[in-house]
């Protein structure tokens, strides 16, 4: 890896030479400590997401339960994908929720084929989701822009419609319609064996959960999330590993200027392909692990409204970045979990401790917010982000620590991205 | 600031100690609040958490609505508050107001989006992080069938809300998941003598069919049951669940020879159909020398609210009606019990979704004080071929072998000259029980198997 400017047109934005040689497993320091930092944060989720104890009233507020947490790194894994084409390339793809669809089902149906363990319909999952990738990719990046845009986003709906509708009829049941695709009891399921009837890695099941009690809090440990935490860390090492390398310059490049590339005679469709097909297989591998998760794929998974969250994931985040989608997709997951199960009563709990008039007045103030009401305060504060911080919240997060630092001038860990992201707003 | 120098030694040795750091408490923490007695969730303190997961946003956010009123309201009445409602008419006298086994009742709630996803992911949060010990809900079948399937790989019970699609209890049933509403074949089975009666037997019908599975099992079940009447099934046309506009679905219709158009439709898919083929005119219209005719085979009074005065005189089924007891006597008792408190509560009389999710929840909890635990499978041994009475629809039987109630079905039309806007439809008939029984490895039913009740950790 030492020698990789030596390729590069863009070297002023590489970590100098002398850093670069100081690596370990290849990263940079700088890299190397956000990769601990990530490693630290996914696994000790299951404390820090639970600050409150479990009996008062903001124990409304934690989210560390198996199911979300399994949500927050999977759509981690997702957004991370999504960022290696858009972040990179700058191609907005508005149609990966297709490969998460389609990873889905490849899963569920390696289940339903073979058996409860989730490594083959994972494996399914990559091999279907890239070659589903390869196939729209290849038609779709003949266009850029919005064009290109738009066909990624044709794509997607009609793989939706042939996931709900088309291919769901009775005698032709591949995807099972609106209901989702399960396993049955009648399934053949060759290689399963005695293990357990349900998602497992070689016996160890993914709903498996240890329960800690320490005083009023319960942290609970669950295989599944130890599972996708570990892939995440992995999918999050090698997106950067690809950020550094001079593939990830290359695609940089196509998205600073794509004519200036083809006029100096590279072709630039090579690059923005594989970054495609990658990208489409870390979708497709986030699929999967839904479905390893939770054995049922349904088609809404494959709708635009999907594959328009995960461009607010990696936005929100930032764009480019390298933690930022990570985060984005927390905070998504997040808003739409805790905030859309606040109800009326529960408000009125709140506020209980205020005279009556005053507290049906908050109620009414507050409730359009919370409940069904979430996407407001999420439309909300995405339009915040976008004007004040276009760098997304990393840029939020540079900013609050310039604040602390001694060293008002130095950059933060991801400033460059940051900053380029800025630029191209 | 110091500066620290990663090595990969030194990574592995940390990680290794982190490791070892992080496993060190499973040693000591063996028995978890889920294993000490032996299921998922079992309540600890005073307290017992229900958890209500209805559609409060998309097509069916009316229905879920009014579902998350009647599980207020259910719950108010087994903490001992209000009025009681059909406490007082329920054939079974355990519940007496002090909550479910002397434990107060708490619920959560959650939005389905009417999404099998999102359905799923609420149904999650409930169980994991609010300790919900039963999950109740719901207004689509897709939904149910997902929920369902959640409820019982967990091992909680799930008392479903309304869902029409025979695949609920039928191929698609699970040991842990009870149905009060009634189902496809049932409405086909109650409708088809009314049909008969109002058309006669020599019917051409045009099908137009939501595609998913209750569009499916309802088609199909209505086309069987009016085909041994003598009907032929002219065409069946499936249209998208998330269609608006369905103008170019009804064109074809008064060209193809039929004489009856069945919309087997639902909710807001149903309002935007019926009133588009009103604007056909096919309520006016001839064909083959006789009165074109609508069949609307699911009812409820939210739709005919929605579809106005073009549900006049369309025939069409329901669970329940707020009307039941007072025009076809004490048999029905209960509803006005429950037509009172819902209607002191919230000023207007409830749906039938808001019934049926009403009554689920006091079978449940009657389930739960009879079998004298909130053991998923106690409660399933409980509920299992229980015979009740005196919650609106008559004697009433919870068969064992699909977990589908069998009750007596109500055939409705809409009102030529309704009084006001929540008197819309007319009860037609009442079809008995034993008219609408059918076996359980009845072929539109078969493929499924209820497997062993979970009570999960």
């Amino acid at each position: 890896m030492t020698d990789q400017t030596d390729y590069t047109p863009v070297a002023a934005q590489l970590p100098s030479r002398r850093a670069a040689r100081d690596t370990i497993l290849g990263l940079t320091r700088k890299d190397f400590g956000l990769l601990t930092v990530v490693i630290a944060l996914t696994m000790l989720a299951p404390f820090l997401l639970n600050p409150f104890p479990s009996n008062s009233a903001m124990a409304q507020f934690n989210a560390g339960y198996p199911d979300l947490m399994q949500r927050f790194v999977i759509f981690g894994i997702f957004a991370i994908g999504f960022n290696i084409l858009f972040g990179l390339t700058g191609y907005l793809s508005f149609g990966h929720a297709a490969f998460l669809g389609v990873g889905s089902y490849s899963c569920v149906w390696m289940f339903k084929l073979l058996g409860y363990n989730v490594l083959p319909g994972i494996l399914l999952a990559i091999v279907v989701s890239g070659l589903f990738a390869l196939l729209i990719g290849y038609i779709s990046l003949r266009r850029s822009g919005i064009y290109f845009s738009i066909l990624t986003l044709a794509f997607a709906q009609m793989s939706f419609a042939l996931a709900y509708s088309v291919l769901s009829n009775p005698s032709f049941n591949l995807t099972n319609g609106e209901t989702g695709l399960q396993v049955y009891t009648n399934d053949p399921q060759w290689l399963q064996g005695d293990g357990p009837r349900a998602p497992h890695i070689f016996g160890l099941a993914m709903r498996e959960t240890e329960t800690l009690s320490v005083g009023a809090w319960n942290f609970q440990f669950n295989a599944g999330y130890y599972l996708c935490a570990v892939v995440m860390i992995i999918c999050f090492y090698l997106s950067v590993r690809l950020f550094r390398s001079p593939f990830g310059m290359m695609l940089r490049a196509v998205k600073s200027n794509q004519q200036r590339l083809n006029y100096t005679g590279v072709n630039a469709r090579p690059y923005t392909l594989a970054a495609f097909v990658i990208s489409g297989m870390y979708a497709g591998l986030a699929g999967g692990l839904l479905s390893a998760m939770d054995p049922l794929a349904g088609a809404e998974r494959m709708q635009w409204t999907a594959s328009g969250e995960v461009v607010l994931m990696t936005i929100l985040g930032g764009a480019g970045t390298l933690i930022g989608p990570v985060l984005g997709a927390g905070f998504i997951k997040y808003f739409e979990n805790i905030f859309s199960k606040i109800n009326e009563s529960t408000l009125h709990a709140w506020f209980a401790f205020l005279p009556d008039g005053l507290e049906d007045a908050l109620v009414a103030i507050v409730y359009p917010f919370v409940g069904k009401g979430w996407h407001l305060t999420l439309g909300l504060l995405f339009m915040l982000v976008v004007i004040f911080l276009p760098g997304g919240l990393v840029q939020g997060g540079n900013k609050m620590a310039t604040i602390f630092r001694r060293d008002r001038k130095g950059g933060g860990v991801e400033d460059d991205a940051a900053a380029q992201r800025q630029a191209g707003e | 600031m110091t500066r620290s120098h990663f090595t990969r030694r030194g990574v592995m040795k940390t990680g290794a100690a982190t490791g070892a750091g992080l496993t060190l408490p499973t040693i000591f923490t063996g028995a978890s609040r889920a294993q000490e007695q032996g299921f998922t969730n079992a309540p600890t303190g005073d307290t017992v958490t229900l958890g209500f997961n209805v559609p409060q946003t998309g097509p069916y956010a009316d229905e879920g609505a009014d579902e998350l009123r009647a599980f207020e309201l259910a719950v108010e009445h087994l903490n001992g508050e209000g009025d009681g409602g059909m406490l007082q008419t329920f054939s079974s006298k355990e519940l007496d107001g002090s909550g479910i086994m002397g434990k107060r009742v708490e619920f959560v709630t959650g939005d389905t989006q009417t999404k099998s996803d999102a359905a799923r992911a609420a149904a999650q949060s409930m169980i994991q992080k609010d300790g919900a010990v039963m999950i109740s809900g719901g207004s689509s079948s897709g939904v149910a069938v997902a929920v369902q399937g959640l409820c019982q790989d967990a091992g909680v019970i799930f008392m479903s809300g309304l869902t029409h699609s025979n695949d609920t209890t039928g191929k698609d049933k699970k040991a842990n998941g009870f149905r009060h509403f009634f189902n496809a074949y049932m409405s086909a089975a109650a409708m088809a003598p009314v049909l008969e009666s109002l058309y006669g037997t020599d019917r051409k019908a045009y099908h137009l069919t939501a595609d998913y599975t209750w569009g499916w099992t309802q088609q199909e079940s209505i086309a069987a049951a009016t085909e041994a009447l003598g009907w032929e099934t002219v065409e069946n046309v499936l249209t998208p669940l998330a269609a608006t506009d369905f103008s170019s679905y009804i064109a074809p219709v008064l060209n193809s020879g039929a004489d009856v158009l069945v919309l087997n439709h639902y909710g807001g898919n149903m309002v935007n159909s019926l009133t588009n083929a009103v604007q056909f005119g096919l309520k006016q219209a001839q064909a083959n020398g006789k009165d074109f005719q609508i069949v609307v085979p699911l009812y409820s009074e939210l739709m005919a609210r929605g579809a106005g005065e073009n549900i006049a005189g369309i025939p069409g089924s329901q669970n329940w009606d707020w009307k039941l007891e007072n025009e076809r006597g004490s048999r029905y008792t209960g509803t006005n019990a429950f037509v009172q408190s819902f209607g002191q509560k919230y000023g207007f009389p409830p749906s039938q979704a808001a019934h049926t999710c009403y009554a689920q929840t006091l079978l449940y909890a009657d389930a739960v004080t009879r079998a004298g635990s909130f053991n998923p499978c106690a409660v399933v041994e409980a509920l299992e071929d229980f015979e009740f009475d005196g919650l609106g629809n008559g004697p009433t039987l919870y068969r064992a072998a699909d977990h589908q109630c069998f009750k007596d079905v109500v055939v409705v039309r809409g009102k030529e000259n309704p009084d006001n806007e929540f008197d819309l439809v007319e009860i037609v008939e009442v079809t008995p029980t034993e008219a609408v029984t059918y076996e359980p490895d009845h072929p539109m039913f078969a493929g499924g198997e209820l497997g062993e009740c979970n009570p999960g950790a």
